[in-house]
C-alpha cells in the first residue's frame, strides 16, 4: 500500500510543471513567513531580557543578544509583589487543575450510570449552563454574597465544574468496552472503587487533555483578578504583568528602589522599565512555551472530541 | 441483561458487602441505588447551581437604583427605568450607538475573515514536507495559548513609542518622530482584527486540517487519474468536504455576535482609543465596575443575554433546517 502510494506520488511528481514549482515555492515562503511572524515576538522578548539593559532600552537588540547577563532575572524577583504573584499563579494552576480534572472525571463517569435518579435531567441541568450567562454584575454580586471576592478560592471553586470537560470525559468513558465495568460490578466493586480502580487509570489520555486545558486556562486568566480581587497579595502573575506594562511611572520608582548599588553603577545591568517589562513577560510565557510542544497532540485531541460532540 | 445486572447488585447489597466501606453511610446504602448515585453528585450540582443559576437572581438589580455598598432593600425600586433610559435618554442612546457600532464592526470583521483558517488549512495541506508542516503548525498555534495580557506586553514592546518598530525606523532615519500606534484612535478595528488573527489563525485551522486528513485519499487518486490538477482537487474535493465544519463554525460565530468578550479589548483600551474599542462586554465592565452604575450595567447585560440566547436558538434552527443537524 505504502509502495503503491509512493509510486503514485512519483508519477504525479513527474508531471510537475514549472508553474507547480512556482506554487510550491510561494506556498513554502508564505508559511515560513507566518511561522516567523508567530515566533519572532517571543524571540525578541527573550533576547532583550538577557541583553545589556542600556542597549535593550534604546532598541538596539533586534536579532542577536548582546552583552548577555542574567541580572534581570535576579532583580525582578526582588520586586515587591512578584514572588507573591508567582506563588498565587502556581497555586491556582496546580489546585485548579487537580480539582477540575477530578470533578470532570467523576461527573463524566457518574453521568454514564444509567441507574441514577433522573440522570438525563441532571445532565441537561449542567450542560445547558454552557449556553447562558447571567452577566458580569450579577456574577460579581454572587461572588460577594458567597464571600469569594478578595479570596484565593474565587480562582478555584467556580472553575471546578466545567460542562464541556465533563462532556468529553463522558464521551470517552462511553467509548470504553462495557465488559470492563460489568466485570467489576459482578465482582461487587462499589461505585467509588470502580471510579478509582477502573475509570481513572483507563481515562488518562482524555484526563491529560482536560488537565492541559485547565492548566493553561488557569495560568493565563487575568479577568477574575481584575473583577473580584482588590487585595494586592492575591494578584496573579498575568494581572501584575498588565499593571507593570501600564504604569510606567510607578515602574520607574520600582526600578530605582530595586537595583543594588553595585548594579546601579553598571549601565548594562541597571534595570530600566523596558528590561523589567521584557523579563516579566518572559517569566510569564516560558512555562507555556515549554509545555506546549510536549502536549500539542493532547490539545488537538481535546478540540476534536469537543467538535464531534460539542 | 439489565435486569440480571441489577439483581446481582441487589444481592450484593443485601449481603452487606457493597458500599458501606467506601465513604457512604450505612443508612444511605440501604436506600435504593438510584438515589445513592444521585447523592454522590449533589455537591457538584450545588456548584452548578451556585455559579450558573443563582447569579440569574442578580438580574433583579436592574429593577433597582442600586448603590454599591448598600443592601438591596435599602435602595429604591425603579421598575424598568434603566431599560427606558437606554432607549430614551439622548446621551445614553448616543453612547450605546457608538458601542454597538464597535461591537458590530468587530463581529462582522471576525465573520468576514472566518474563511482565513480554511485557506490556511487547504494550503498547508499542499505542503509535502512533514517536518515543515509540523513546525508551521506548532509555531502558528503557540500564540493561541498565551494570555491577552501577554499579547499586549508584546504589542507594547514592539509598537510603543519606545518600542522596537519606532526605534528601528528612527535609527534608519525614516521617521523623526515616533508613530503613535497603540495610543491612537485611528485603525483601532483593524489593529484588533490583526491581533486576534495573529493569535487565532493557526489554532482555527487545526480543525480543518484534521478534517482534510480524514478525507479518503482514493478520492484524490481517482480525480488525478481523471486528469484533475491541484486546483481542481482543492475546488471540487477538499473545499466541499470541509464546508460542513466551516458552516458550524460560522453559525457559532453568528450566535456569539454580541459576545466579543472583554479580555482583548480591555488590555488594549486607553484614553485615546476608548471610543473605538469599547465593545458591549467592555462597556458593561466600564460602566458597572469602574463607573459604579451597577443597575444600568445589569440591564444591558440582561438585554445582551436575551439577544444571545435568541440568536443561538435561531442559528440552531437554521442549522437543523439546512443540514438536518443541530449544532448544540
Amino acid at each position: 500500500m505504502a509502495r503503491a502510494n509512493k509510486e503514485k506520488e512519483a508519477a504525479v511528481r513527474m508531471k510537475m510543471q514549472p508553474k507547480d514549482y512556482a506554487f510550491s515555492f510561494f506556498n513554502y515562503l508564505v508559511f515560513a513567513l507566518l511561522a516567523l511572524l508567530c515566533l519572532y515576538p517571543f524571540y525578541y522578548l527573550i533576547i532583550n531580557s538577557i541583553s545589556a539593559n542600556d542597549l535593550s532600552a534604546s532598541g538596539k537588540i533586534n536579532f542577536l543578544p548582546e552583552g548577555i547577563h542574567l541580572q534581570n532575572y535576579k532583580d525582578v524577583f526582588k520586586l515587591r509583589g512578584l514572588s507573591t504573584a508567582a506563588l498565587v499563579s502556581v497555586c491556582r494552576t496546580v489546585l485548579g487543575t487537580v480539582f477540575t480534572v477530578m470533578a470532570s472525571a467523576f461527573l463524566g463517569f457518574m453521568f454514564t450510570q444509567e441507574k441514577m435518579w433522573h440522570r438525563k435531567f441532571w445532565y441537561r441541568f449542567m450542560v445547558i449552563t454552557m449556553y447562558f450567562n447571567a452577566g458580569l454584575i450579577p456574577m460579581f454580586m454572587t461572588m460577594r454574597t458567597l464571600h469569594l471576592t478578595n479570596s484565593f478560592w474565587v480562582y478555584i471553586i467556580p472553575a471546578i465544574v466545567q460542562p464541556f470537560n465533563v462532556i468529553i470525559v463522558k464521551t470517552y468513558i462511553e467509548s470504553l468496552p462495557a465488559s470492563l465495568m460489568e466485570a467489576a460490578e459482578i465482582d461487587g466493586a462499589g461505585i467509588l472503587t470502580r471510579f478509582f480502580k477502573i475509570v481513572l487509570p483507563t481515562s488518562t489520555p482524555i484526563l491529560a487533555t482536560v488537565a492541559i486545558w485547565a492548566a493553561v486556562g488557569q495560568w493565563n486568566s487575568y479577568q477574575d483578578t481584575l473583577i473580584y480581587i482588590t487585595d494586592q497579595k492575591l494578584y496573579s502573575l498575568q494581572y501584575l504583568l498588565y499593571t507593570y506594562i501600564n504604569q510606567a511611572s510607578s515602574l520607574a520608582n520600582l526600578v530605582k528602589s530595586s537595583g543594588s548599588a553595585a548594579a546601579a553603577a553598571n549601565l548594562a545591568k541597571q534595570q530600566t522599565p523596558t528590561s523589567i517589562r521584557m523579563t516579566i513577560s518572559v517569566i510569564v510565557v516560558l512555562p507555556i512555551m515549554f509545555i506546549y510542544p510536549l502536549f500539542q497532540k493532547h490539545f488537538v485531541k481535546g478540540i476534536m472530541i469537543g467538535a464531534v460532540k460539542g | 441483561m439489565k435486569d440480571g445486572k441489577s439483581k446481582t447488585k441487589k444481592a450484593s447489597n443485601e449481603s452487606g458487602i457493597s458500599t458501606a466501606g467506601y465513604g457512604v453511610s450505612i443508612k444511605a446504602s440501604r436506600i435504593k441505588e438510584k438515589y445513592r448515585l444521585f447523592f454522590l453528585i449533589i455537591p457538584f450540582l450545588v456548584l452548578v447551581f451556585m455559579f450558573s443559576y443563582f447569579p440569574l437572581y442578580g438580574w433583579i438589580y436592574a429593577l433597582y437604583d442600586y448603590k454599591a455598598p448598600l443592601k438591596l432593600s435599602q435602595c429604591d425600586f425603579v421598575g424598568f427605568k434603566w431599560f427606558k433610559t437606554l432607549f430614551a435618554n439622548p446621551t445614553q442612546v448616543k453612547q450605546l450607538m457608538v458601542v454597538m457600532k464597535n461591537t458590530f464592526a468587530m463581529s462582522l470583521l471576525g465573520i468576514a475573515t472566518s474563511f482565513l483558517p480554511v485557506l490556511f488549512a487547504v494550503f498547508l495541506n499542499e505542503i509535502k514536507s512533514k517536518w515543515f508542516k509540523n513546525m508551521v503548525q506548532t509555531l502558528t498555534t503557540l500564540p493561541n495559548f498565551i494570555s491577552w495580557t501577554l499579547v499586549y506586553a508584546i504589542a507594547f514592546c514592539l509598537f510603543a513609542p519606545t518600542g522596537m518598530l519606532n526605534t528601528v525606523l528612527q535609527n534608519w532615519g525614516i521617521i523623526s518622530e515616533p508613530i503613535k500606534i497603540l495610543d491612537s484612535s485611528k485603525h483601532v478595528w483593524l489593529q484588533m482584527l490583526l491581533w486576534s488573527t495573529w493569535k487565532g489563525l493557526g489554532w482555527g485551522a487545526i480543525m480543518y486540517l484534521a478534517g482534510i486528513a480524514g478525507i479518503d485519499a482514493e478520492l484524490y487518486d481517482a480525480a488525478k487519474v481523471d486528469g484533475a490538477g491541484r486546483w481542481q482537487c482543492i475546488k471540487n474535493i477538499t473545499i466541499p468536504l470541509i464546508m460542513p465544519t466551516y458552516f458550524v463554525m460560522l453559525m457559532l460565530n453568528i450566535a456569539n455576535f454580541l459576545n466579543n468578550g472583554m479580555e482583548q479589548y480591555f488590555v488594549f483600551q486607553n484614553a485615546f482609543n476608548k471610543q473605538n474599542i469599547q465593545v458591549l462586554d467592555l462597556y458593561v465592565y466600564n460602566i458597572g465596575m469602574t463607573g459604579q452604575s451597577l443597575s444600568l450595567a445589569t440591564a444591558i447585560g440582561i438585554l445582551k443575554s436575551l439577544v444571545s440566547v435568541t440568536l443561538l436558538v435561531i442559528v440552531n434552527g437554521t442549522s437543523k433546517k439546512i443540514r438536518g443537524e443541530s449544532i448544540i
